[in-house]
């Protein structure tokens, strides 16, 4: 194991001296901040992500990671903001979630351009999941059940109306030119609960994530309408269809990495940008991210701040046309 | 039947090896700890264990088994400092004061650490024995369960509040009517709402429970020690009989009513032992109300909250294991763990790895053996903690519980708020407001909003179909009855009952 990765991290030398090289910067007392408590998805990147690069030698000093937990994120993107705005040893984790909250006003006076987009590890990907005794069989009885009767579907996940969770939802609504406001949508604790109410016939569609719904699925005691990916899903998920292939454009990746402060020095910014761009490269990475259930989703620098400034624009125009903001 | 005892057989080879009773010891010792510790819950000990796990290369069915024991054995530590110096260690331990601190007052300290020891005991050795014959059954009841079910079972337990407050009704309901207000604190989980935030960013992710729980009991307790110089209010070691063997099985009743009740509401996802063990200790009282000595140092109002509460924990790990469903916080990251070894939780777990789903199950009736003997023999040395001056005891409590505060949330905001509702405690212990229906107001007050929400958006806002299931029906009719039943003397005119 740890022969594997000295060989690994001697093949990547050459890139390895120019990322250490770029700037002169080596991080001191590096930090990763997880906007949540122990256990959820930040505080799974965090500790994946500084493990990793201190396991493989990318980051040399030890990278702690710290939780803040309040608002999903809003406190640690306002503590940056207020109190470490040129902090070079500071990485915050964030998700498709906080794209959400930015767009629907819910990190305060805080959006997309008050932080340095870094890089994104990986990613989950929303799914469609009914009993397996459902009425639907496929992504189509769904929707024509809905066009219908928009109210007549009961469904529910582990957002609150208006978060990532719903969002799912209201875009497949949306591809069948279905009102989101009309949907029937109950908010749960967390999709393992919003499971629970789908297995014990209380809801009848639960817009979950595939590492949620995978254990379920592979029991045959739900069934996945669709992957809201733009192409099928490995592994044992391959077998469930894209709602592209259904004829709906809906993807719905939720999309883990992390941002720095908004006046990181250059440096510093560019270290934390090879640093993440050589961890998905490495030949340990696919194994140790899998097992977390992550799928590979692969972008750093100027395409991740690209992507993450899009989306959230995207999320805003969704927001509006629903109604959850006013402006 | 013999299936089971097969499989549970080879759960026992699993758990028996040398390591991973090792571990499970260790999990058992580590677990008492965090109870003990107001602040530090089951939840973050496993986080922050879990990357250690990991990093030694443990494989799943030992860090599961050591996880697992952190969280059984955390049940076990909360009672201690609840009885001794009326804190409570762990949420579901709040009930434990009411009649453990009075009885450490009276300088039989020893006998309810003793007699809540084995509570905890009984409580999680049958809820064990229940999960390993009828688990899949229990969980596949417990997902019928529906939103509305859920909304009849905390009326429920809420109806049960006034019977908490010791001597004045109406200030246990004001105390439970302001736990409720706490709890609304924060982003509405329904429409995304800032409520009562006053702007501040740190109360939208509303009220911690440890920052409640620390300021009113914790620091509102030292803060009327301080007034009453230390002298009066304190525990002391007296030399108060020991638990006999009598008292003991006059507690088995009480023990035994705990399990049915705690084990119930673990099953079912969302509810929790702190529900668990306030249900449990408010039945035990109304049964027993004639005899006026619960909250007075009632033996039986020790070992039944503390029972219930370690059966709850055992009958949460039902749903995660049979179904891969999360019944609370700490079985959620439990389940995390699982998939950190690339095992996918679901109901295919006891098929595809009978190791890691028996051995855990083995380990849990070993684990539970373990605390006993442990906290048994330690109960002297428990009760010793009230000959340590006051002047380093309480200064210490108080930055165990800062930490504690503090480690969660990293937030001095948290801390100053925990100060904020530690001068509230101090205030209503003066004015004789009972603290604990605060607490499972709050508690409870969350659970029913969600609850009621879902039920009536499910229902398209139709209030009849709340009382469509026999559950929920049967459960109305329970708190319809604990709401008139202590007016019953005022209803009946008097001469009736007095003839």
């Amino acid at each position: 194991m740890y022969r594997r990765a000295l060989l690994a991290a001697s093949a990547l030398l050459p890139a390895a001296a120019q990322a250490q090289n770029a700037g002169g910067f080596t991080p001191q007392n590096p930090e990763c901040i997880a906007g949540a408590a122990p256990g959820g998805g930040f505080d799974i990147s965090c500790r994946l992500t500084a493990r990793m690069l201190n396991e493989t030698g990318i980051v040399g000093p030890s990278i702690r990671t710290q939780n803040m937990p309040g608002g999903i994120g809003a406190v640690a993107i306002n503590h940056i903001n207020a109190q470490r705005r040129t902090d070079p040893n500071v990485i915050v984790a964030v998700s498709t979630g906080s794209w959400v909250n930015m767009a629907t006003g819910r990190f305060g006076r805080f959006g997309e351009n008050d932080v340095r987009w870094i890089g994104a590890i990986g990613a989950d990907y929303g799914v469609i999941a009914v009993k397996k005794d459902s009425p639907y069989a496929t992504l189509t009885d769904l929707v024509t059940a809905l066009r219908a009767n928009p109210g007549g579907v009961p469904m529910g996940a582990g957002g609150a109306v208006g978060s990532q969770d719903w969002t799912k939802a209201a875009l497949v609504a949306r591809a069948a030119g279905v009102d989101p406001r009309r949907m029937r949508y109950v908010p749960f604790e967390g999709g393992g609960q919003a499971l629970a109410a789908l297995l014990g016939g209380h809801i009848q569609m639960a817009p979950v994530d595939a590492s949620e719904a995978r254990g379920q699925f592979e029991a045959g005691e739900i069934r996945l309408l669709a992957v809201l990916a733009a192409e099928r899903l490995p592994g044992t998920l391959s077998s469930v269809p894209t709602a592209k292939e259904q004829g709906f454009d809906a993807e719905w990746p939720i999309v883990r990495g992390f941002y720095g402060p908004p006046q990181m020095p250059d440096a510093a910014y560019n270290f934390w940008v090879n640093a993440l761009r050589r961890l998905t490269a490495h030949p340990d990475w696919p194994d140790q991210r899998a097992a977390q259930g992550l799928f590979e989703f692969n972008l750093v620098g100027a395409e991740y701040e690209a992507l993450a400034k899009r989306r959230t624009a995207e999320f805003r125009q969704l927001a509006r046309d629903v109604g959850l903001v006013s402006q | 039947m013999m299936e089971t005892f097969s499989a549970l057989g080879g759960g026992f080879t699993v758990a028996l090896t040398p390591m991973n009773l090792a571990l499970a010891f260790l999990g058992c010792i580590i677990g008492t700890a965090i109870g003990v510790l107001p602040g530090i819950g089951p939840l973050n000990a496993i986080a922050l264990l879990l990357p250690f796990c990991l990093a030694l290369r443990l494989p799943p069915e030992s860090a599961l088994i050591l996880l697992a024991a952190v969280y059984y054995g955390s049940g076990y530590g909360g009672r201690i400092t609840a009885i001794l110096l009326n804190m409570p260690g762990e949420p579901s331990a709040v009930l434990t004061t009411l009649d453990g601190h009075p009885l450490a007052k009276q300088g039989r300290g020893s006998a309810a650490l003793a007699i809540s020891g084995i509570g905890s005991f009984v409580g999680a050795t049958l809820s064990v024995i229940l999960m390993s014959f009828l688990s899949v059954p229990l969980a596949r009841i417990a997902v019928s369960f529906s939103p509305a079910d859920y909304v009849a079972l905390i009326a429920f337990a809420l109806s049960l509040l006034g019977a908490v407050g010791g001597a004045s009704a109406p200030k246990a309901w004001a105390a439970g009517c302001l736990g409720i207000l706490l709890a609304l604190v924060g982003v509405d989980s329904g429409t995304g709402v800032e409520r009562f935030t006053a702007g501040s960013i740190e109360l939208l992710g509303g009220i911690d429970f440890t920052v409640l729980a620390v300021g009113l009991f914790a620091i509102g307790e030292i803060l009327l020690l301080i007034e009453t110089k230390l002298r009066t209010e304190a525990a002391k070691l007296g030399k108060g009989q020991r638990l006999t063997f009598r008292e003991l099985v006059f507690c088995l009743p009480a023990m035994l009513r705990a399990t049915g009740i705690g084990f119930v509401i673990g099953v079912l996802p969302g509810a929790g032992a702190s529900v668990a063990s306030a249900l449990s200790y408010t039945a035990e009282k109304r049964l027993h109300e004639s005899e006026g000595t619960f909250g007075k140092g009632d033996l039986r109002g020790v070992a039944s909250p503390e029972t219930a509460d370690n059966a709850a924990q055992i009958g949460n790990l039902v749903p995660m294991l049979s179904l891969g469903i999360p019944g609370s916080g700490t079985t959620a990251v439990l389940l995390g763990a699982l998939l950190m070894y690339n095992i996918t939780p679901g109901p295919l777990l006891f098929t595809q790895r009978p190791d890691v789903a028996w051995g855990l199950i083995a380990s849990m009736y070993i684990g539970n053996a373990m605390l006993l003997l442990l906290n048994l023999p330690l109960v002297g040395i428990f009760a010793r903690l009230l000959t340590v001056p006051a002047w380093v005891l309480y200064p210490g409590v108080l930055a165990l519980s800062f930490a504690g505060v503090y480690a969660v949330s990293n937030s001095a905001f948290d801390l100053l708020m925990a100060i904020g509702f530690g001068v509230m405690g101090w205030l209503f212990r003066k004015l004789d407001v009972p603290l604990v229906p605060i607490v499972l107001g709050f508690v409870l007050g969350r659970m029913l909003e969600d609850n009621l929400r879902r039920a009536l958006s499910l229902s398209d806002g139709n209030v009849a179909e709340l009382l469509v299931s026999p559950v929920s029906i049967a459960l109305w009719v329970m708190t319809l009855v604990a709401v008139l039943w202590p007016l019953r003397a005022r209803l009946v005119p008097r001469r009736a009952v007095a003839s």
